[in-house]
């Protein structure tokens, strides 16, 4: 069996809230697939067989926002998709993060006209701004794993802006 | 789901829904008609497409496609830029099939100069058009079966794609948006490693199209849920302006590759398939077979495919090679000169159409004689595709909509443009 | 005697009055004729025994910057039966553009012309359903004409707050 066999009848494990939360988060980061247009489909392979998304928990594409912790924006956003992208955005439940997947997501790209918004960070907070126009599907996956340190590495607090606690002071010397 | 209110919709679009009198009302929907809006973001628009339903019950009375979400303005770009830089952006037209595009674009363009690609080079065009067929037929059909609930196809479609994607990795450099073709020529030549690669893959898909087939064919899910949904009428169907796939499975035999034909396809050897019905099975039935003969065009082209240049050699036009452009004097003025005032076309305007996998992709350039165009419009498939998706739904239900779309294949990027 | 050099003199035999202009720029039939007829032409090219131009690949406009006939309809239309493609190009004025439609000739023409109408604002007259097509609806400007700028102008469309 596995680690709990080697542990004496009612064993324990010493870590933080923190770290439990922080490790469980991480591994099950389920994305909101906003694909809008060509990365949508480089979204697409990344979910197929040969790189698998799967492999780092986040394999359960939720196309309702309310279920989901991590939004993937992979196309360009146009003025009017804008209002739509942040409508979903804020239907999402935190804690959550965005990955701007793409040249055209994050800074309007090579797309310099009228119609699209020159970078999602405009309207939207972004976490991560992927490169490549599209980004490689291994790309993505970096993407996503940093984003899994970044969520790791979060303390619960951070969410609620709950202050740390003032350390006692112990007066006289 | 949020209640939609009359302020989310704009009141000519609800006009438009409304063309008739009704008892609509937003508020108390279960007494009344009810509008569902679909889209943009829904799993199964195939993008950002949206569409206004006007449901009695679960069946639809009028639907109204609403597009634009995904309006870049590429044909004011193209009025800022040199005939070169605008060859990556017909990459992401439709970004099922980029090969494709690409070769669409830089014939329009060499009509209009009046140049012609040397042999090998247009051998390699072909062969890539029909390999991002393929890609495009088998995300089609992936997302088809996807949409009406056979989720091991669409991987199964995949697997297969990343198998083309991978040789275009080795035969460009990009495993999506190729960039490939140039004026007067392809970007690079084809290494005989690529064409093994090809070879291999071709040997072993005909198993693998089977294996998919079977798996769609004999199902009845699959079947009665696509078979006399969403028909359209030859008539019909040229009167709406549908090319490509969604035209041939209404029984018209029109393929632009036999039309009018461009490149090498006259020296081909392969069928066209028509199928009579007209519904979305008919229209799956047509991509399927597509898959097959693609592959028998590619396997012809790679065995007349001489050696010889890819690019032609007419210097006050073509990009001269890199090599000669780090040696000769003379080249390098050529080539500052194109990259950064283009070359000059003569005066008059061209269209230039090619069978794209979705349809008939035509790009009208109007040229004053400078080394951009004056204007370019792009004539996409998906566009004038997705013109037909109000009558096809009408008399519906919900759940053939998606059904429906997925049959009739658009590609927002190239809808939209 | 082919498709191509039979469709002008049957154009000229129908229409005795009307001054039509012919260019052939690379193999390209281009027929440039007044405005107010092309639904006539459009009926009589559709349904002519011969020509049988049934299908309408694409309507769109030309911004030509000029004062006089500033804007050039074109209309590129196939024929199935005898697989030839023919552009017509019909001037329109700046002020008031408008022309009428062609949809009850061509059915598809509907959504070519709501996007020509969407880009340079020339209003097609009698159409079923003019409105933007890719813009948004209260839109104000029309971005393919040429004095819009390619990075439009601030503040036209809106963003959602932060």
């Amino acid at each position: 069996m596995g680690l709990e066999a080697k542990l004496m009848s009612d064993g324990f494990l010493t870590t933080t809230i923190d770290a439990l939360v922080g490790w469980a988060r991480e591994s099950s980061v389920w994305p909101m697939p906003m694909g809008i247009s060509c990365c949508g489909i480089e979204m697409m392979a990344v979910a197929g067989p040969k790189y698998d998304i799967a492999r780092f928990g986040s394999e359960v594409m939720r196309f309702t926002p309310r279920q989901c912790d991590v939004m993937l924006v992979a196309g360009t956003v146009t003025y009017k998709m804008s209002h739509v992208v942040k409508k979903i955005y804020d239907q999402m439940p935190d804690p959550k993060w965005v990955i701007a997947m793409g040249v055209c997501t994050s800074t309007g790209g090579m797309y310099r006209s009228y119609s699209v918004v020159q970078g999602i960070d405009h309207f939207l907070p972004v976490d991560i701004y992927l490169a490549g126009c599209p980004p490689r599907p291994d790309n993505l996956l970096n993407a996503l794993m940093l984003i899994q340190d970044k969520i790791k590495n979060t303390k619960a607090r951070e969410f609620q802006n709950i202050p740390l606690l003032e350390p006692v002071k112990v007066n006289g010397n | 789901m949020e209640k939609l209110t009359k302020d989310d919709v704009h009141p000519s679009i609800v006009k438009a829904l409304l063309d008739q009198e009704t008892n609509i009302t937003f508020e108390d929907a279960l007494e009344n008609e009810m509008i569902l809006n679909m889209g943009p973001q829904h799993p199964a628009t195939h993008g950002v497409l949206r569409v206004l339903l006007r449901l009695d019950g679960e069946t639809i009375v009028a639907a109204v496609p609403d597009l634009g979400y995904l309006h870049r303005g590429y044909e004011k770009m193209a009025e800022n830029m040199s005939f070169y830089e605008f060859i990556p952006h017909t990459d992401r037209l439709d970004y099922i099939s980029p090969p494709a595009n690409n070769t669409a674009f830089c014939l329009a363009v060499e009509k209009l100069y009046g140049i012609e690609a040397p042999l090998r080079a247009q051998y390699i065009r072909m062969i890539m058009t029909e390999l991002a067929r393929i890609t495009s037929h088998l995300v089609a059909v992936g997302s088809l079966a996807m949409d009406v609930g056979a989720l091991t196809v669409f991987l199964w479609c995949l697997r297969e794609r990343e198998k083309v994607l991978n040789s275009y990795d080795i035969i460009c450099g990009a495993r999506f948006t190729t960039s490939y073709t140039r004026i007067g020529g392809v970007a690079a030549d084809m290494p005989d490693e690529a064409i093994v690669i090809i070879k291999d893959f071709i040997a072993q898909f005909e198993e693998k199209l089977d294996e998919a087939e079977r798996l769609l064919n004999t199902n009845r899910i699959f079947v009665e849920r696509l078979e006399g949904v969403g028909v359209i009428s030859g008539e019909e169907a040229i009167n709406m302006g549908l090319t490509g796939p969604n035209l041939r499975g209404s029984g018209i035999d029109h393929d632009l590759r036999r039309a009018n034909p461009y490149m090498l396809y006259d020296q081909m050897d392969f069928k066209v398939p028509v199928y009579n019905e007209g519904d979305s099975l008919a229209r799956y039935f047509v991509r399927a077979d597509e898959l097959r003969e693609s592959c028998k065009i590619i396997l012809q082209c790679l065995d007349k495919m001489p050696k010889g240049e890819i690019m032609l050699n007419s210097p006050k036009k073509v990009l001269p090679r890199k090599t000669e452009i780090y040696t000769k004097m003379e080249e390098l003025i050529h080539d500052f000169m194109i990259v950064n005032f283009g070359v000059k076309p003569p005066v008059g305007d061209i269209y230039s159409a090619v069978e794209n996998p979705k349809g008939e992709l035509g790009f009208y350039i109007v040229s004053k004689g400078e080394g951009h165009p004056w204007k370019m419009k792009i004539r996409s498939p998906s566009f004038c595709n997705l013109q037909s998706l109000g009558g096809l739904i009408k008399g519906h239900m919900i759940s053939d909509v998606v059904a429906i779309i997925g049959s009739l294949d658009p590609v927002m990027g190239e809808a939209d443009k | 005697m082919e498709i191509k050099d039979k469709i002008v003199p049957l154009l000229q035999e129908q229409f005795p009055e009307t001054n039509f202009e012919v260019t052939d720029f690379r193999g390209d039939l281009k027929i440039k004729f007044d405005a107010s007829l092309i639904v006539p032409v459009g009926n009589f090219l559709k349904q002519h025994d011969e020509l049988k131009f049934n299908m309408c690949e694409d309507v769109t406009a030309v911004d030509w910057a000029t004062k006089k006939k500033r804007f050039t309809i074109i209309y590129h239309i196939y024929s199935l039966e005898n697989k030839f493609r023919l552009r017509l190009a019909c001037d329109v004025e700046e002020n008031h553009p408008h022309i009428e439609s062609v949809v009850p000739v061509w059915k598809s023409a509907n959504w070519y012309e709501r996007e020509t109408y969407d880009m340079y604002g020339i209003k097609f007259d009698n159409h079923p359903d003019l409105r933007r097509m890719y813009m948004p609806e209260e839109y104000e400007y029309y971005p393919l004409r040429k004095e819009y700028p390619l990075m439009g102008i601030p503040g036209d469309l809106t963003l959602p707050k932060k």
